[in-house]
């Protein structure tokens, strides 16, 4: 019976129709059911280790302390664990999410000067929705009503880089200190990066066409949005997202698995290593080209890590894969002189260096 | 006869939108314009941050997220009635 019923709330995790299943959009109705549901996922994430125990030595009975095993093991029970956190984590930015509209932001950032401005962008970008494809409109609004360029480039280097899918995977895979981390460093690096940009008042370096954008006003009310409808949104941003980057994570587990279970402990040390003090830059400029598969490459390098890869080098190569990204770059580009893309890239990735040796040096 | 404009250049949403709008005004035979407008200088005069932006006879309906079916729907019916 135990067994039966475990087996079928794996099966119906992995199932991608579970999640759009959900009743959504109900506004209260959906609440109640988040409300419900709540104990069924806290239920099923404190036993998940139980329940992985279950399926691989009693149900499949594989002989312990194999490589197949350890790799299998892995597999069944991270996927589960991640997805489990991600819809619950996005569950509630969603909801956060709701209250800080582009809008609502620049509005905040409006009147700010250097510093405290780069502090606030910086903050702002984790709360505030984004996504690369709207990097061009939301910097014509900003630079349009007045934000300062280098106010502009903090928020555009916090949002992409700290994001909630990264969070969960550095969380889950990782621990809550590495998360922790991750966001500490991610926004001093932003904070840093955008202070310094405008420090050096690269203005002119900005396409010209850019200042002679005259924003319409736009006068959609500024509508008091009801609770439940927020709930909604956090409904939505799990069905988005999860159907988005399940797959990734799946693969990118089961690699991470491969590694897990097969490769040799401290196969990594000489390459991803402290000693390797190559490893850091060479992490970074692997880093910058990838993006998409930001989902995919945590766990994998979480397997590295357990491999003898060193934490820095780790964190490196993350966030130039998260924060950095060429497909954004090339947006860019058309707001943007090269050399000012070059700077921006430039000064992020060496503050990406700078926190990765510091913590081969720390840890 | 609808304005219909759907502001974005090139996201996947902003296809979608469009997709979903010629869905709409087909599957019930609503007399519409439809428009796509990819240039960035054209897109911020409506003065939304967000992309796809949907502008229903002028107006700034929605920006920023795609609509479900039925609301988008619901917006084209309320503006033809509304004309």
């Amino acid at each position: 019976m135990e067994k039966e019923r475990s087996k079928l709330i794996i099966r119906k995790i992995f199932n991608r129709n579970f999640i759009k299943a959900l009743p959504f959009g109900k506004g209260w109705d959906g609440l109640l059911f988040a409300v419900l549901l709540f104990p069924v996922w806290l239920l099923l994430y404190l036993n998940l280790e139980r329940i992985t125990d279950l399926l691989i030595f009693s149900l499949i009975d594989l002989t312990p302390k194999t490589h197949l095993t350890d790799a299998v093991w892995f597999f069944v029970f991270e996927v589960p664990k991640v997805l489990l956190l991600l819809t619950l984590i996005v569950f509630i930015v969603g909801i956060i999410r709701s209250y800080f509209s582009p809008e609502r932001t620049r509005k905040m950032l409006g009147g700010k000067k250097l510093f405290a401005g780069n502090v606030s962008a910086s903050l702002l970008g984790i709360v505030t929705p984004f996504c690369s494809c709207s990097a061009i409109p939301l910097f014509l609004g900003f630079v349009e009503s007045g934000v300062p360029l280098g106010v502009t480039f903090s928020f555009l280097i916090a949002a992409p880089m700290i994001n909630e899918v990264a969070l969960v995977l550095l969380f889950g895979l990782f621990g809550w200190k590495t998360a922790l981390l991750y966001m500490s460093t991610g926004l001093l690096i932003a904070m840093f990066s955008g202070f310094i940009i405008g420090r050096l008042k690269l203005e002119r370096f900005v396409e010209p066409w850019v200042y002679q954008v005259k924003a319409g006003h736009l006068e959609m009310e500024e509508e008091r949005i009801p609770f439940s409808q927020r709930i909604t949104a956090g409904y939505d941003a799990v069905k988005e997202i999860v159907s988005k980057v399940w797959i990734y994570i799946v693969i990118g587990i089961a690699v991470g698995a491969g590694i897990h279970g097969y490769v040799p402990e401290n196969f990594m040390a000489g390459l991803m290593g402290k000693s390797a003090w190559w490893s850091v830059p060479a992490a970074v400029l692997l880093g910058v080209p990838m993006y998409s598969n930001a989902a995919g490459i945590i766990p994998i390098v979480q397997a590295l890590l357990e491999k003898g890869a060193s934490l820095g080098t780790v964190l490196a190569f993350m966030m130039s894969v998260i924060g950095l990204s060429l497909p954004e770059t090339i947006i860019l580009k058309k707001v943007l002189k090269l050399q000012l893309i070059f700077i921006f890239v430039g000064i992020v990735a060496v503050g990406i260096i700078i926190v990765g040796y510091l913590f081969n040096l720390i840890y | 006869m609808l304005n219909i404009k759907v502001l974005g250049s090139g996201c996947a949403n902003c296809v979608n939108l469009e997709k979903l709008c010629r869905e709409v005004v087909t599957e019930n035979t609503i007399e519409a314009e439809i428009e796509k407008i990819t240039d960035y200088k054209d897109i911020m005069s409506y003065g939304i941050m967000n992309t796809p932006g949907l502008i229903i006879n002028g107006k700034v309906v929605h920006s920023g997220k795609l609509p479900t079916k039925s609301t988008l729907t619901h917006w084209l019916m309320n503006a033809l009635a509304n004309q």
